[in-house]
């Protein structure tokens, strides 16, 4: 391979990605675009607020619990090196709120509702659903995607803020039965640290996930391919997507919130 | 695009002229011309990935096709209101493509349910029963899920879905495929009757000779991206196109390659 072979191969790669990213970017816009105008798709918004919010709580509840609990043994174990283990309650609750809350929550969320939606939309297209939907003079933007990608936006900051409370409950629960810990210093101490932008920043992250994992489980299922493997293929796509968008915009997020 | 003019006929319902469409290298339409007049039916055949169903997604504008021109009713497909232009069609898909979520009344009546041709819910229920009782299904069917029923139910379920909010103009793609042949006897009654009764113009793709007999009055065989031979179902055994003479009696010598 010559030196400008490669080039032109990594010329082509790079023009690839800006050109998903602007899809994606554009497939965003169009879906809240969708959201804003008529008509309005209130059956399909609740299912899909069934559907994000509620059927999501018992993965996040477990998640969020075995994490903080985790969490607390963590940072007492840690702590005992330098004799500040009683620092378990103020970390627990950063750490559960600003970080691991939002994003183990998120990325449940890609791992439960991006598949499940990239795998029924494309499901959808290669049996024609999504063809009958035009036909039949419906939108499959407004009837499918809008109503999906609104309810995780509603949906998951609440799904993030219920994940901050039981992982703080968990490390409460390790803190308090195993580590010999004051159960109303512990409260007081989780309490008097956290502050009102730790609770804001954790629930905009959760904004932002719910989007990122809505968004993607649609735009793959309405880019899936032919046959079994186009749907696999897709929900695969949408997930991978996910949980990288995730992350990243974790990480800008949060060099946003340090900033203030 | 200018609106068709013909004097004082009226203007052919469907008409194709010279229309392209590529999918990269694979040039699937070459220049179709298709003239379907008013109030009769039109069987398109060919060979599987001849492009009979990007002839029929292609009116509907499901797919844009690269080059020609596509007039409905005298004037330029997707021209004017979409809605409105799709309002007039009604579509049976290969595989039924029923709404898996929704209950069978709720698929017929799905036109009826939203959009511009909203009814009360139960007078919705109502027309999708009596299409329902049209298509030889009992009302008990009503409230059952798609995927509860069989292929030659969902077909009828399909063919109610497509007919009732009385289209002018209908498409039907493969409407045999899959079906034992006692069933798509009935099923081809079925579509011959309504389409008389209707007084609509039809659309159908097939390869099954038993439909195009059953359905059409006319008989258009597309081969290469062109129509081959077109003209009225009476005159096809006596067509002298070597290509249609092949394709009807199913040899595999002839003028159509045949992979063996």
């Amino acid at each position: 391979m010559t030196p400008l072979s490669l080039l032109a191969r990594l010329g082509r790669s790079t023009l690839a990605a800006l050109a998903m990213i602007g899809r994606v970017a554009l497939f965003t816009v169009s879906a809240f675009a969708h959201m804003l105008r008529p008509p309005y798709y209130p059956r399909e918004l609740a299912l899909s607020l069934l559907q994000i919010g509620w059927l999501s709580l018992p993965v996040v509840a477990l998640t969020a619990v075995f994490t903080g609990g985790a969490l607390a043994l963590q940072i007492y174990a840690g702590g005992a090196r330098f004799n500040a283990e009683a620092v378990v309650p103020q970390i627990v609750a950063i750490g559960m709120v600003r970080e691991l809350g939002p994003v183990l929550v998120g990325l449940m969320i890609a791992a439960r509702v991006t598949s499940s939606i990239a795998a029924e939309i494309a499901t959808m297209k290669v049996t024609e659903q999504i063809d009958a939907l035009v036909t039949l003079s419906t939108n499959p933007m407004q009837y499918l995607v809008a109503p999906r990608v609104l309810a995780a936006l509603l949906t998951v900051p609440v799904l993030v803020g219920i994940g901050d409370i039981i992982g703080i409950a968990g490390g409460y629960t390790v803190s308090v039965h195993n580590l010999g810990f004051n159960s109303a210093a512990y409260l007081k101490n989780t309490v008097d640290f956290l502050e009102p932008l730790d609770l804001i920043s954790s629930l905009v992250k959760g904004a932002f996930f719910g989007v990122i994992a809505a968004t993607m489980g649609c735009y793959y299922g309405m880019q899936s391919g032919r046959g079994a493997q186009g749907v696999g293929s897709a929900t695969k796509s949408s997930v991978e997507a996910a949980a990288v968008l995730i992350l990243a915009t974790n990480f800008i997020l949060t060099g946003v919130f340090f900033s203030l | 695009m200018t609106a068709m003019t013909n004097g004082n006929a009226p203007h052919p319902m469907i008409k194709m002229d010279q229309v392209h469409k590529a999918f990269g290298d694979n040039r699937v339409l070459r220049g179709m011309d298709l003239t379907i007049p008013r109030g009769s039916s039109m069987v398109i055949i060919g060979g599987s990935g001849t492009g009979k169903s990007v002839a029929l997604k292609s009116v509907l504008g499901l797919i844009t096709p690269d080059s020609g021109e596509i007039y409905v009713d005298g004037k330029p497909a997707g021209s004017g209101d979409r809605d409105a232009f799709l309002a007039r069609f009604g579509m049976l898909f290969q595989g039924g493509a029923l709404f898996d979520s929704l209950p069978v009344w709720q698929n017929v009546a799905f036109r009826l349910m939203r959009g511009a041709l909203k009814r009360p819910a139960q007078e919705a229920r109502e027309i999708a029963i009596e299409k329902l009782r049209r298509v030889g299904l009992k009302p008990d069917v009503a409230d059952r899920l798609p995927a509860e029923l069989s292929g030659g139910m969902q077909k009828r379920v399909g063919l109610a879905r497509a007919i009732a909010a009385e289209p002018e103009i209908i498409f039907f793609d493969e409407p045999t495929t899959g079906l034992d042949p006692i069933m798509s006897g009935v099923i081809n009654d079925l579509i011959r009757e309504i389409v008389v009764e209707m007084g609509a113009t039809a659309m159908t793709i097939t390869h099954d000779m038993s439909s195009v007999r059953a359905i059409a009055d006319n008989v258009a065989m597309l081969h290469d991206g062109v129509i081959q031979w077109t003209g009225p179902v009476a005159e096809m055994d006596q067509s002298g196109d070597p290509y249609l003479d092949q394709f009807i009696n199913g040899r595999a010598e002839g003028p159509i390659e045949a992979v063996r």
